[in-house]
């Protein structure tokens, strides 16, 4: 931006944006009030602002309003809207377009389809180069594509550049995204959930990049659901809810000391080693001097589990060196696939809840569809209750069905569409209608739901509530087991406390085992007893989550737990000092 | 019309756990949900065209004092008044009765090729939409052979193979109908075959004939009616267009196609014949459109 | 990519060759003797038994079908016994006027629907009301009539173009666009759906987010996406453009195949309708083919494998 025309105040070079007072509101939407409200906004060069909350809080639209990209129809409203100094207010089209690319450069969650899938990554990450004749030439594009690529950590950047974005892993693809938006070296980066459904271990790299781009001088906006992704790189954290600004202030000083509730609900709500045995829905920070230095510090309060029904130590599940290699259709000049599982053995006792840890493509779902029963492994057996349970005809399985229940990670897509949330239920109970309706409110209040809920179409409910749907079909059969293959992943952190808490309730009051399936290490911590560490189809490590977390025998489980962003180790453990002396306390209600 | 709005990405207001407790009750009726998409002006004037078009369908008699087929030689291409409010024809026939007389053969011959269509596609469809891939293959090659005949031209060969008439034809329109809805049925089975509600409901104990009979043939019928609507207009199409060139019901039968066809004679001197039997095929299946897509709309997501 | 291609022709003979046997099966599938059908309303000595021996009707069923496949493999049809003349030759003449008429209304469909679907979708609201209404309007009208409307105001009463015939340039005009609104209505519906929801998908924020203008993106990202259902549609078009360019011919009183056929049709022509609608299916299917094909190089996605 060469011309002035809108330049207000001279401002010291380093202040990319200064707002104040922003509203943006859509006509006809949320009763014609501003979805978001009242908020401030200072980003400098060189510095990351991180932007959190949960979905609904209008983080997104707030962040593309720095590209006037909230979407059709917003209407943008501040008291001072200044990028670089210049009245964004009164920017015409134009201006806006100059500026998307070379100034502020927009990265997106799942490259998959925030990059145009029929384009090749150099296309992509040419075109804000030619859209804005920053170069010119063929030649001088395809270079300096070259050399993004390789900046962002592509290796082998030229085949790269010639390939499309399906062709890519979750993490190349990832940063190739960021190379199309840091091309044009623009001076601010808005990164908008850009590690949410990527592996840890690729997410740390990610994080790592954008990091890169900050200590190179850039501006950093990171938008995200997770205090713990943004605990490790920004140097400020605005935390929002419903549009408005809750809380913000320097990273630590806002995951140390929370002044709001809501903030130190979300904190506390986050699942870890800490918070086991505990309901997290119900922690709050109480101000309490610890014990010693005479400091006053928050202590995080949470109400205990009830006491566990005791088990007879029997084995419910048995699964001794399952294997299963799927058939790849001709690959020519591609290495040999990988079996998705390997030699897998574990057992389930009665009561326990096992934990099945691993990133995408460790065969934890694989495992998950053999014991289900809905996939057949190529060696080995499964036993359920000391029968067999693979290599039989369904039909035998069927007698042990109710033995052995699931919850999926998606609620809705298992619910038949033309059901309502009684019918759902009422399909895993056997017995006349009275009988079977009097079951069915009985479980729905035993999930935290009602008898009003029975006529509800599940589409109409909210992610939490179809979860406890869920739940409740699965406790109808009164199983010794139940699979949950990532409950809780979809769901926000508040939400995802409130469903960890039910499952962990109703698991310690009915002694119905658990094999708990999760990508995210926090939530296994803090629900299951033991864990199996998932690695290309084999377990590299077992055992009580304790030891295993805070012990790891084997480098990927290292370097696993490694990766997991910092908020434990950074803040809340440290916090947790005081947590922990506080948990010692802990009211038991 | 086709008004959307575009959805905002991050304006889950409705299932924020503020808003949306776990433990509320709001009940949701099936009328609050329809209610205001029927107020859609254009839905609401198609059903109310389609009503109607149905009474005349039934009762041409109520509509008009005037026979379709015999007319005063001597009041032959009147232009249109209060007394002929279409005008009438080269016979001295009113051009209304007509086409209020015409309605039924349109509605009918079109409602029984679909209903041909629909009977083999349903079948052959869901046949095709199964795990196997013989059955796939076979089935989706029919498909394409029928297909790869022009509608058109598919129904003359019928027509040269049995003769002129509205059964035929219907039979005609109906046979070339089969790809179309064979096709939209076996996607919709293999959605609904792949979807996690039927992959895993052998978890909950069920049989795979009681997985069929209970998820996927309900939920592959569904698609039916709101196929029907949307392709009906089509076929009225198509059936005009064979009454058009004569292959279909022949004079003096009153069908909008074959009325037409007559007007073509007498387009240089009279404009009317040739102008209301047009006018009643494209409203009638312009408001079929507006009433399938409306229905289709509320099924968004659980179609292929 | 390329065994994919190679599938995909082999398919492509599988069907045509499928679609001989079919006609094959459904002509001896009919009541009553070969000779009757296929002599269709012509009576006179003779006649009968010529037939039977030209087709070899003495001789086994499946010699009768090699016998059937091998002539239409070398392209002959037959002779039409009601016009006395081999049916190729009937055909043959007949066949370009007929497929200039497709070509060209095609084409007016495509740059219609293109142009449309570009101005206005994901505009206000205001033009895609009016887009999506002339679309559902002429996707609505039967093509017969349109042509009957498009004579009355540009023929009679402004007397711009010929009433029918097919010398000159004037002569097709009409025709033409008669052909191909009711198309382009459909077409550019498909389009317009298929972009709006390509304008929705997160890619196009990260292409607005570089600076693109409106118009751009469009051309360059999302018209791309939005073909690929086109083009899916686009095999049944090419049907709807052969069976509509019959009923235009007999509207504007054109010579072409649709007269040949419409004139064999209430003759009873058997033979001379059996070519023609083997030929149109035999271009059917060579077009969907090469659509088929064009759809794996827009889609990279596909090539996979």
């Amino acid at each position: 931006m060469t011309d002035k025309p809108y330049l207000v105040v001279p401002q010291p070079d380093d202040l990319l944006i200064d707002i104040e007072g922003l509203s943006i509101g859509f006509a006809g939407a949320n009763g014609g009030a501003p979805i978001v409200r009242n908020f401030d906004l200072t980003i400098r060069r060189g510095e990351c602002v991180a932007l959190v909350g949960e979905s609904g809080s209008g983080k997104s639209i707030t962040a593309r309003s720095l590209l006037n990209l909230s979407g059709d129809g917003a209407e943008v409203d501040a008291d001072r809207f200044l990028i670089r100094g210049h009245d964004a207010l009164r920017f015409r089209q134009s201006d806006w377009r100059r500026l998307r690319g070379t100034m502020t450069g927009l990265v997106m969650q799942d490259a998959l389809v925030s990059l145009d899938p029929l384009r090749t990554i150099g296309q992509e990450v040419g075109e804000v180069l030619t859209e804005h004749r920053t170069l010119r030439g063929r030649h001088a594009v395809a270079a300096r594509v070259i050399d993004v690529l390789r900046k962002v950590g592509i290796p082998d950047p030229e085949h790269r550049a010639t390939q499309y974005a399906h062709q890519l892993s979750g993490g190349l693809r990832q940063r190739a995204l960021i190379a199309s938006a840091i091309a044009a070296d623009p001076d601010l980066i808005i990164a908008d959930e850009p590690t949410t459904s990527l592996d840890v271990t690729v997410q740390a790299q990610v994080l790592a990049v954008l990091a890169e781009r900050v200590r190179e001088g850039a501006g950093l906006l990171l938008i995200s659901h997770d205090l713990a992704v943004v605990a490790g790189i920004a140097d400020r954290v605005i935390v929002m809810r419903d549009g408005r600004i809750v809380d913000s202030g320097a990273t630590a000083d806002v995951l140390r000391r929370p002044r709001h509730p809501y903030t130190r609900q979300l904190l506390a709500a986050i699942p870890s080693a800490d918070s086991k045995g505990h309901l997290l829905a119900s922690a709050r920070f109480d101000v309490a001097s610890v014990e010693g230095d005479g400091a006053v510090g928050s202590v995080i309060v949470r109400e205990r589990l009830p006491v566990r029904k005791s088990s007879d130590e029997a084995l419910v599940l048995e699964v001794e060196g399952i294997s299963k290699r799927y058939v790849q259709r001709r690959t020519a000049g591609r290495e040999p696939s990988l079996p998705a599982l390997d030699e897998v053995s574990f057992a389930v006792k009665a009561g326990e809840v096992v934990g099945i840890v691993g990133e995408s493509g460790s065969g934890k779902s694989t495992c998950a569809k053999i014991v289900l029963g809905l996939l057949a492994p190529d060696e080995g057996e499964v036993r359920l209750l000391g029968q067999r349970w693979s290599g039989v005809a369904e039909a035998e399985r069927r007698a042990l069905r109710a033995r052995l229940q699931y919850i999926p990670q998606d609620a809705l897509s298992s619910f038949d569409p033309r059901y309502r949330v009684a019918d759902v239920i009422a399909e895993n109970l056997t017995g006349d209608a009275r009988t079977k309706r009097d079951r069915i409110v009985a479980l729905l209040e035993q999930v935290g739901l009602n008898a009003g809920h029975l006529g509800r179409y599940p589409r109409s409910l909210s992610g939490g509530q179809r979860q406890r749907v869920s739940i409740a079909r699965a406790l109808a059969a009164e199983p010794d087991i139940i699979v949950c293959d990532e409950p809780v992943s979809a769901l926000d952190v508040s939400i995802q406390a409130q469903v960890l808490d039910l499952l962990s309730e109703l698991q310690a009051r009915l002694g119905t085992a658990l094999l708990f399936i999760s990508h995210d290490l926090g939530v296994v911590q803090h629900i299951a007893d033991r864990v199996l560490v998932f690695h290309r189809g084999r377990i590299v490590e077992s055992g009580p989550v304790d030891q295993v977390f805070s012990n790891p025998a084997d480098d990927y489980t290292r370097a696993l737990l490694s990766s997991i962003p910092a908020i434990e180790s950074a803040f809340v453990r440290s916090s947790a000092n005081a947590a922990i002396a506080g948990l010692s306390t802990a009211r038991s209600v | 019309m086709n008004v959307q709005t575009r959805p905002l990405a991050d304006l889950s207001i409705a299932l924020d756990p503020q808003v949306n407790p776990p433990g509320a009750v709001e009940p949701v009726t099936t009328a609050a949900v329809i209610a205001p998409r029927l107020l859609s002006p254009g839905l609401a004037i198609s059903l109310a065209f389609l009503f109607v078009l149905l009474l005349t369908a039934a009762f041409p008699r109520a509509f008009t004092q005037f026979d379709p087929l015999i007319g005063d030689y001597a009041l032959g291409l009147k232009p249109p008044s209060w007394e002929h409010l279409f005008g009438t024809d080269r016979l001295g026939r009113d051009v209304f009765a007509r086409t209020i007389h015409g309605t039924r053969y349109s509605l009918l011959i079109g409602l029984g090729g679909m209903a041909i269509s629909l009977a083999f596609g349903i079948v052959l469809g869901i046949l095709a939409g199964q795990r196997n891939r013989f059955l796939d293959e076979g089935t989706s090659r029919v498909f394409d052979v029928l297909s790869s005949f022009p509608g058109v031209l598919l129904a003359m060969l019928v027509v040269t193979f049995l003769g002129q008439g509205m059964l035929n034809i219907a039979i005609a329109v109906g046979i070339a109908g089969i790809p179309k809805f064979g096709r939209v049925i076996r996607a919709q089975t293999q959605l609904v075959r792949d979807a996690d509600y039927v992959t895993h409901a052998v978890v909950y104990g069920l049989g795979r004939w009681q997985i069929f009979f209970r998820h996927v043939l309900p939920n592959v019928l569904v698609a039916v009616p709101v196929i029907a609507t949307v392709y009906i207009g089509n076929t009225i199409l198509a059936v005009s267009g064979l009454s058009f060139l004569g292959l279909g019901p022949q004079p003096p039968t009153p069908e909008w196609g074959v009325m037409l066809a007559e007007s073509r004679d007498v387009l240089r001197v009279a404009w009317w014949p040739g102008v209301f039997p047009g006018l009643a095929i494209t409203l009638t299946v312009i408001a079929f459109t507006l009433v399938g897509n409306a229905i289709q709309k509320r099924f968004e997501g659980r179609l292929a | 990519m390329w065994s994919r291609i190679i599938s995909r022709l082999l398919t492509s003979l599988v069907v045509a060759w499928a679609s001989v046997t079919a006609a094959f099966l459904a002509l001896h599938a009919l009541p009553g003797r070969i000779q009757d059908i296929l002599a269709g309303d012509l009576e006179y000595p003779g006649l009968r038994e010529a037939i039977a021996a030209e087709w070899g009707l003495d001789r086994s069923l499946p010699a009768q079908y090699l016998d059937f496949l091998l002539r239409i493999l070398q392209g002959d049809f037959g002779t039409s016994y009601v016009l006395r003349q081999p049916v190729t030759e009937v055909v043959g003449s007949q066949l370009m006027p007929t497929v200039q008429l497709a070509l060209l209304g095609g084409l007016l469909a495509i740059v219609i629907a293109v142009a449309l679907a570009l101005l206005t979708a994901g505009r206000g609201r205001i033009s895609r009301q009016i887009a999506s209404f002339l679309e559902l309007v002429f996707a609505s009208t039967p093509v017969f009539w349109l042509g009957i409307l498009l004579l009355m105001a540009f023929s009679f009463t402004l007397r711009w173009f010929p009433v029918s015939g097919a010398s000159g340039w004037k002569s097709i005009v009409l025709p033409s666009l008669t052909l191909a609104l009711p198309t382009a209505g459909l077409l550019a519906q498909v389009l317009r759906e298929a972009m709006e929801k390509t304008l929705d998908q997160p890619f196009v924020t990260t292409v607005r987010s570089r600076g693109v203008g409106e118009l751009v993106i469009r051309a360059r990202h999302v018209l791309r996406h939005a073909l690929l259902p086109a083009v899916t549609l686009g095999g049944w078009l090419i049907g709807g453009l052969l069976g509509g360019a019959v009923i235009t011919e007999k509207v504007f009183g054109r010579p072409g195949l649709g007269t040949v056929t419409l004139g064999a049709v209430l003759t009873h022509d058997v033979p001379v309708v059996l070519a023609v609608v083997l030929l149109a299916a035999f271009i059917h299917v060579a077009a969907s083919t090469v659509l088929d094909i064009l759809y794996l190089l827009i889609d990279p996605r596909l090539r996979a494998q």
